[in-house]
């Protein structure tokens, strides 16, 4: 890629310590990110898929330094932002925003909608005038299809999917490059689910915005990404083009996950494989590779040694000894 | 006789003078050794529809105002306390959509599954049996996951306990509400497997609720489709998802992305699902619906058999792979 990306992340790590039994003198650590790296491209959309607790949502927050990472670096437009303190790290801030999955809880219920959105203006000290603020808020109410004669309401006194859109005009107000999507939809209603990711993408026509997209459904990751990423134990096990990330992937837990999707035409029923067992505790990964527990295709050298992530393809990573370069 | 039979059941919370109907005309039926699928979004009566199977909804609030739940030819409705808690796990056993609140935390699992039997086969109350009961629902080591605690045990494992506790007591009917919402795909994949190999091993029917049309093609023979608190439209499980009728399954259909699917954009249904008690007046769905007509919001429609096997609460659907027919 000749275009300089607008997010760089390189060999990002986040450890979380596990509190200390008593006389126990090792401290334990949850590698909750491990050794992670890739770039967003302006206006690209990199989809992030994994089960619960691969480490996705802390991926998508230390991405952002809401989390602070263990080690690794982040770029962003080439700048280093990794050791930023508070001060400098607020300019950072109105270029990437973050969207949460749950908007009842994402909301403060005591602030009108008006000052929800209107907050980050204030922080930043985007509008001069009280006018402008509300004419700004009553634009990027327009934007995401939310009525602007309502900004004096309470967040209960919208659905779940108003609220998400609410969310999504709050990081908006910055006019950021980039906004992290933590399962945006995860917890809306079906009808409502297609309504915000077509605003999310309109949004991206009209503003040039990149997204990191994170989700643990399949299906909708790769209707709305680029890019696509597999997560799994803090560890990325394949990623690159979305449509062959999730048509025909080549790591045997992508290919487990793609297959696990329930699919509507039975007559285009896939062949299901079904895993074994459950995602391992992060505090003690299997060695090896941290799949081998689970994997069909197991071999003896993929309990030891640990696979690289590597290029398969122009735009194609595995980490997977069985397949082929 | 079917083995369960739902007549215009019509339910409502609260104090008579401002009650809020939950539950508007619903009519089902289920065969023995059948799977259906109940199918809406949030609020659309769908897990009140399957807690009324066993009267599980305390009334007050809850209180039926007309029709009758007929299990094995007996009216639920009708039933004294000592009638209910014989089909209660004897007739009809639940599983819940979040395995972890629904197991006691301080009584290990396998005396949690012995109580079951206890209570319905006296006879078979034995540690031999629970083990055979977790070896049906595959639990790996199940002699030393009998005395383990719920919280030491994952979502999935939760999950299959609570499958292993309903079948105790052999069921005719299991009714499992979004039994797999709250499980990541691949265990929400391994559930599935589990429940489509026992619904062949015990002939048992299964009543599914979901919000997830892919596991209704998965699992059921028959769906439903609910709509604030009335069933829009049911048949057999492939041809309602192939040929959806009724305005609202269709919507519903398109608006769910698929893997390797080329649209660009999704379709969307305008709006939001109507809050319980504000909900329009003519057919429910008429403000969000693309092919609504003047009638729709005057006139409440009855389900209609628009084909063999197939209802429709919608006078004006359109079928895609048959021509149009004049009911």
């Amino acid at each position: 890629m000749s275009l300089q990306p607008l997010l760089e992340v390189r060999n990002l790590q986040v450890h979380f310590p596990v509190s200390r039994k008593l006389f126990k003198s090792n401290r334990q650590f949850v590698r909750a990110v491990d050794d992670v790296s890739f770039t967003i491209a302006p206006g690209e959309t990199l989809g992030l898929v994994g089960e619960s607790g691969c480490g996705k949502t802390t991926l998508g927050r230390a991405a952002l330094k809401l989390v602070e990472p263990t080690g690794g670096r982040i770029l962003l437009a080439g700048e280093e932002i990794t050791a930023f303190k508070a001060s400098r790290l607020r300019a950072v801030r109105r270029r990437l925003q973050i969207i949460f999955q749950d908007p009842y809880a994402s909301l403060d219920p005591r602030m009108t909608i008006a000052n929800i959105v209107g907050e980050a203006l204030d922080i930043h000290r985007l509008t001069p005038t009280k006018l402008a603020r509300r004419q700004r808020i009553e634009r990027l109410l327009d934007d995401v299809g939310l009525d602007p004669s309502q900004l004096e309401r309470y967040p209960h006194e919208f659905s779940g999917g108003q609220r998400q859109r609410i969310g999504i005009a709050r990081a908006l107000a910055v006019e950021p490059a980039l906004i992290v999507c933590d399962e945006p939809i995860s917890a809306l209603d079906v009808s409502v689910q297609a309504q915000v990711i077509n605003l999310l993408r309109d949004l991206q026509d009209q503003r040039g915005l990149a997204y990191l997209f994170i989700a643990h459904d399949l299906a909708v990751v790769e209707h709305i990404s680029h890019r696509v990423m597999v997560m799994y134990l803090g560890k990325i096990v394949e990623a690159g083009e979305a449509r062959i990330i999730c048509r025909t992937p080549k790591h045997p837990y992508s290919q487990a996950l793609v297959s696990a999707v329930p699919t509507l035409d039975p007559l285009a029923r896939r062949k299901r494989i079904v895993l074994a067992g459950e995602v391992p505790s992060p505090i003690e990964p299997p060695g090896g590779c941290p799949f081998h527990p689970r994997c069909p295709l197991a071999e003896a050298r993929c309990k030891t040694e640990p696979p690289a992530l590597r290029q398969v393809a122009p735009d194609h990573w595995v980490s997977c000894h069985l397949v082929a370069d | 006789m079917s083995l369960l039979e739902i007549r215009n059941l019509q339910l409502e919370f609260g104090e008579p003078q401002h009650s809020v109907c939950a539950l508007d005309g619903v009519s089902l039926s289920l065969e023995a050794g059948e799977t259906l699928c109940l199918v809406g979004e949030s609020g659309s009566g769908k897990s009140v529809t399957a807690l009324s199977i066993a009267r599980l909804l305390p009334s007050p609030p809850a209180r039926y105002r007309r029709g009758e739940i007929l299990l094995n030819g007996q009216d639920v409705l009708k039933m004294s306390a000592s009638e209910l808690r014989a089909i209660r796990g004897g007739v009809v056993s639940y599983i819940f959509q979040e395995p972890g609140t629904a197991l006691n935390p301080v009584q290990r699992v396998g005396s949690q599954i012995k109580e079951a039997l206890k209570l319905h086969r006296p006879d078979a109350a034995t540690d031999q049996e629970v083990l055979r009961l977790l070896k049906t629902v595959r639990i790996p080591a199940p002699e030393a996951r009998m005395r383990s605690y719920a919280h030491e045990l994952s979502g999935g494992m939760q999950q299959r306990v609570m499958i292993a506790m309903a079948l105790a007591s052999h069921p005719r009917l299991l009714v499992a509400d979004e039994p797999t919402t709250a499980l990541d795909v691949t265990i929400q994949a391994q559930i599935i497997e589990l429940l489509r190999e026992l619904k062949q091993q015990f002939s048992m029917a299964i009543l599914l609720i979901t919000h997830n049309l892919g596991i209704a093609a998965e699992l059921a023979d028959r769906a439903a489709v609910m709509y604030a608190g009335q069933i829009v439209e049911s048949g057999p499980a492939v041809e309602l998802l192939r040929d959806p009728l009724h305005p609202y399954t269709k919507a519903l259909i398109g608006s769910v992305p698929g893997l390797a699917s080329e649209a660009l954009r999704l379709k969307t249904i305008p709006g939001s699902v109507p809050r319980l008690g504000a909900w329009p007046a003519g057919c429910r769905f008429h403000p969000r619906c693309p092919q609504a007509q003047i009638p729709c919001s005057q006139q409440d429609f009855e389900l209609l058999q628009a084909l063999p096997g197939r209802g429709v609460r919608c006078p004006f659907f359109r079928s895609t792979s048959l021509p149009s027919l004049s009911v």
